[in-house]
């Protein structure tokens, strides 16, 4: 093949979408191999304007996108100029709260006078708004194709940490190629992820983690598992949002999990971690200069950790913790922060056991970027935490927004995912390590009972009122042994509001040695009319059912499939029955009044 | 490797070169040659075949704005007329696999069987900018192997549309009896139809068959004359109406047809669309322009003024009536283009008759504006209201 021949080629394949990574697939080349090539013959893209009318008139929308032609239609400016990388294709299982990072970025970016480039192929965002940014690219967040137009545009700098793990991942490559990567650096974000150079950090620093281990055969993983003790948590270490994460009790299911569930491999090791039980997971959202730490919010999970974050309520201020382990985790955050040079905005996981009147904090991990919880740490405590992130990137230092050390707020901020699971028949509605939610609301008020009640009406689930008429006043309840003892007082206030309890048989026999009145009723496989049967006459106002066992997986699916399609408020973890329970006690009906958020900060 | 692909790869280049000196490189499709014209584009997504057939088009280069041309090929009855009147056909991507239940063959098959010169990978998006900001021009499409300069100077042989009577190529040579109907899928009981046909005559400056299938369609016995046909001819007829047709190129021309309208007006219901608005616009006493890029296109959006209501035309003029020219004439301007205010509709109560510069018959495009073959149909039958 000559060289007019080749470039013929090649241009025809880029002209039909192929990716350079692609190209180098099929001929057994590297992808960068394929870029000099194609460097060499002077095949680089050209960029259009979405103009809806086929370029008949002058459109002014700065709205482009990358194509094998002859003419571009972009002209860069001479204006200082930043890249932010948004979030990509979004689908179940991220958060789309990625996008509104990307958003405040663009807006904080433009306040002190940069031209703001968005790159992002996501229709639906706000983002991709022609409006939003200076300039939209509507490009995949490939190196290829992000390289393309930082080569047209020639930015200051590009910003990575906002659009979540899939731009996150080009920081590295981008900055090899000379990209100026703005904030946490490359090395910073390879640090917090590599779970290796990460445990020699915490060791050094004497930040306590869960016992874990890297496992690349099933050999090594029991190994491992034995080392650190059943429960533990699985995962594959190449997915996001929770996927194929599951919690494992015995060797049988870890040896059943690595066969079926996982393709292990040394270069897809699986992670395992030692199951925290019954600990509370905190998140933590914090800004940093590399001088400074700003601590943005300490959300309290309500479901106990193994629940995937994005689907776990949450609540600011932490409305369980000691003081001290508040302090304590304040403190780790800093440190961390310090540790890893952090630039930006930073996201960090605890879990805090509790064992004789103490508590333990451990670091689950340390996310050098946005994560899903900005909007709502920045709407509860009144901070808008991506924006000063974005500033701070841009060289301003944090002092100069003369925050306070911590937020201070008078009032608590409750979210709680939403779930889309009456989109998808058959599919059960159980939480897990997965992340299942497809949006979050956010419920705000003096009192914690209150502000769940408002979350849980926001997010679809009108928790119901204390003494109830007579046709809705039943709550089933169907917990598993390790959840009765729990369970107990919440069915006790429950009792004593005016609701009827039915319970299944181990729940009912363990309610009535605690004294609390209930009604037997039969499981679906021990006879009619069983629960579900009880449930359809329509008189249930809640439904408590945590899991219990493989034995029971039909029945229960039965119950909570049932519960959701006819609008019966449900919860599926004792922690979330007893914010249920207050959030019934706090009688929203009675005491609802409208405030508006800005309200809450004016004070 | 699919041979359709390869075809792609191994298309001969073939080259556009404007009069400017502009010159976009591609690939040749359909016959191999030289074709030259006056180059336009045309923003319909579909409707290759109508826009192929077009005698409105005749003398032109056409591109499409679309990407991809061809893909459900050609049929025998989405024609206009009765072979290509294009002088050439500009596409970004020609399409090598045509699906559609009624597709006998593919475009370029039918292109190459009628001798028509093709190019396709061309950055059309650019050249619809060029010819945008700096007007249409002339120009050649070549996939012989000459030199650049020896195909410049063959544009300056491609004659001006502006002063040139490009009617007298296109327009029948003798008179005919049209008899068909719409095609079945647009068959519409909503059409009215009258007892005692109406007798139309519709002169030919370059007549689209949609516009006869419409007329026959609403009970019309349409006889299609040469457009030199005189006064005289057409009173022997003695037809209820006179129906103006499109065609091609600048209406100043055209002195012979706008000198027999001049003689009819006021004594037959007249309706004409396209070129025929703009005969009737200049037999009215007022004078045309050439657009600088003109109107071609599915989406055009026309306003009636009256009414304020909005139709999405189909349209295809290189030429339009100037607004000044008949403000103090005994016409009132009833529909003006939303894109650029200018006239695309006019009438005469006193005189009956009316005109559109847009093409009700659509073909390719929307039936929005179709009520007006029932107006002209309403007019013949005597309607005080019109």
């Amino acid at each position: 093949m000559n060289e007019t021949e080749l470039k013929n080629i090649i241009l025809q394949a880029k002209q039909f979408g192929f990716s350079d990574r692609q190209l180098g697939y099929l001929w057994g080349v590297s992808e960068s191999d394929i870029r000099r090539l194609r460097k060499r013959l002077a095949i680089v893209p050209v960029f259009k304007t979405v103009d809806t009318c086929a370029a008949e008139f002058e459109a002014f929308t700065p709205y482009h996108y990358s194509t094998y032609e002859t003419e571009s239609e972009v002209r860069p400016s001479e204006k200082g100029k930043i890249v932010i990388l948004g979030g990509g294709p979004n689908r179940i299982g991220q958060g789309i709260e990625f996008d509104y990072c990307c958003v405040h970025a663009v807006m904080a970016l433009r306040e002190i006078g940069y031209e703001t480039i968005m790159i992002n192929s996501n229709p639906e965002t706000v983002s991709t708004d022609y409006d939003t940014a200076d300039r939209l690219y509507f490009e995949p967040l490939t190196f290829e194709d992000v390289m393309h137009i930082i080569e047209a545009e020639q930015p200051k700098g590009v910003i990575v940490q906002f659009g979540g793990q899939t731009p996150l991942k080009l920081a590295v490559p981008l900055e090899r190629a000379g990209v100026n990567i703005l904030g946490t650096s490359p090395d910073s974000i390879d640090l917090a992820e590599d779970r290796k150079r990460f445990g020699a950090l915490l060791e050094e620093l004497r930040i306590n983690q869960p016992p874990n281990g890297t496992a690349t055969t099933v050999a090594e993983a029991k190994t491992i598992a034995n080392r650190i003790g059943y429960p533990v948590l699985v995962r594959p270490s190449y997915v996001l949002g929770g996927r194929a994460m599951e919690i494992v009790y015995d060797e049988n299911r870890l040896s059943t999990y690595m066969k079926r569930a996982v393709q292990v491999s040394p270069e897809h090791p699986v992670l395992i971690d030692k199951y925290l039980e019954d600990a509370v997971e905190v998140d933590v959202d914090a800004v940093s200069d590399m001088s400074d730490v700003y601590v943005g919010g300490i959300m309290e999970h309500i479901e106990f950790a193994g629940i995937h974050s994005g689907d776990s309520a949450c609540v600011i201020p932490p409305r369980t913790l000691m003081s001290e382990t508040v302090d304590t985790i304040c403190a780790q955050t800093i440190t961390l922060a310090k540790a890893l040079h952090a630039c930006g905005l930073m996201n960090i996981q605890y879990a805090v056991t509790r064992r004789d009147g103490a508590e333990q904090v451990y670091v689950l991990e340390v996310n050098p970027r946005a994560s899903r919880t900005v909007p709502f740490v920045s709407k509860a405590t009144g901070v808008p935490l991506a924006k000063i992130a974005a500033k701070i990137m841009a060289g301003i230092s944090l002092a100069s927004f003369g925050l306070p050390p911590r937020p201070t707020i008078h009032h608590i901020a409750v979210k709680e995912a939403v779930l889309p699971f009456l989109k998808f028949p058959g599919v059960d509605i159980l939480l897990g390590p997965e992340m299942r939610s497809t949006g979050e609301v956010m419920g705000i008020d003096t009192d914690f009972g209150r502000a769940y009640a408002k979350a849980q009406a926001g997010a679809g689930m009108m928790l119901p009122e204390p003494n109830p008429p007579l046709d809705k006043r039943q709550v089933v309840i169907s917990v598993t042994d390790r959840d009765k003892p729990a369970i107990v007082e919440s069915a006790r206030w429950l009792a004593e509001m005016g609701f009827e309890l039915l319970a299944t048989g181990g729940t009912f026999e363990f309610l009535r040695q605690h004294k609390i009145p209930s009604k037997r009723v039969f499981k679906v496989k021990e006879d009619r009319p069983h629960i579900v049967d009880i449930m359809k006459n329509l008189n249930t106002a809640l439904v408590i059912n945590t899991p219990l066992d493989a034995s029971s997986a039909y029945d229960e699916l039965a119950l909570r499939r049932c519960a959701l399609e006819h609008h019966i408020p449900y919860v599926t973890t004792v922690a979330a029955a007893r914010a249920a329970v207050l959030g019934i006690r706090s009688n929203l009906k009675e005491n609802l009044q409208v405030k508006a958020i800005q309200d809450y900060f004016s004070t | 490797m699919n041979n359709s692909i390869l075809n792609t790869i191994i298309r001969k280049p073939a080259v556009l070169i404007l009069e400017d000196g502009a010159v976009f490189r591609g690939r040749a499709f359909g016959a191999v040659g030289e074709a030259g014209g006056e180059v336009v584009f045309n923003t319909s997504m579909t409707g290759y075949q109508e826009v192929l057939t077009d005698p409105s088009y005749y003398g032109q280069i056409v591109t499409m704005t679309y990407p991809l041309i061809g893909n459900y090929g050609v049929n025998e009855e989405d024609v206009e007329s009765s072979k290509i009147q294009v002088a050439g056909f500009i596409v970004k991507e020609i399409s090598q696999i045509p699906s559609n239940w009624r597709s006998t063959r593919s475009l370029e098959e039918w292109m190459l069987s009628q001798h028509i010169v093709g190019l396709c990978g061309v950055d059309t998006r650019a050249l619809v900018r060029k010819l945008r900001t700096y007007g249409v021009m002339r120009g050649v499409i070549s996939t012989e192997d000459g030199t650049e300069a020896d195909i410049h100077a063959k544009i300056d042989a491609v004659p001006s549309m502006i002063g040139a009577d490009l009617v007298r190529s296109v327009t029948t040579n003798e008179s005919y009896r049209w008899k068909d109907r719409l095609h079945p899928t647009y068959h519409s009981k909503i059409f009215t139809k009258s007892a005692n046909p109406l007798c139309v005559l519709a002169f030919d400056f370059g007549i689209k068959q949609n516009i006869l299938r419409h007329l026959t369609e609403r009970g019309c016995e349409v006889h299609v004359v040469p457009a030199y046909t005189d006064a005289d001819e057409i009173r022997a007829l003695q037809p209820d109406g006179i129906f103006l047709s499109n065609g091609p190129g600048d209406p100043e021309p055209v002195t012979y047809a706008i000198h027999t309208i001049q003689q009819l007006l006021g004594s037959y219901p007249i309706f004409g669309i396209c070129l025929g608005h703009q005969v009737l616009g200049l037999a009215l006493g007022g004078t045309t322009y050439k657009l600088k890029f003109g109107h071609r296109g599915a989406n055009q959006p026309v306003k009636h003024l009256k009414s304020g209501k909005i139709d999405i035309t189909s349209q295809n003029h290189g030429f339009c009536v100037d607004m000044e020219s008949i403000r103090d004439k005994k016409v009132e301007v009833t529909h003006i283009n939303l894109n650029d205010n200018t006239v695309e509709g006019l009438e005469s109560r006193e005189l009956r008759c009316f005109s559109v510069q847009y093409h009700p018959e659509a073909s390719p495009g929307p039936y929005d504006a179709a009520h007006h073959f029932d107006r002209f149909v309403r007019m013949m039958t005597g309607d005080k209201d019109e």
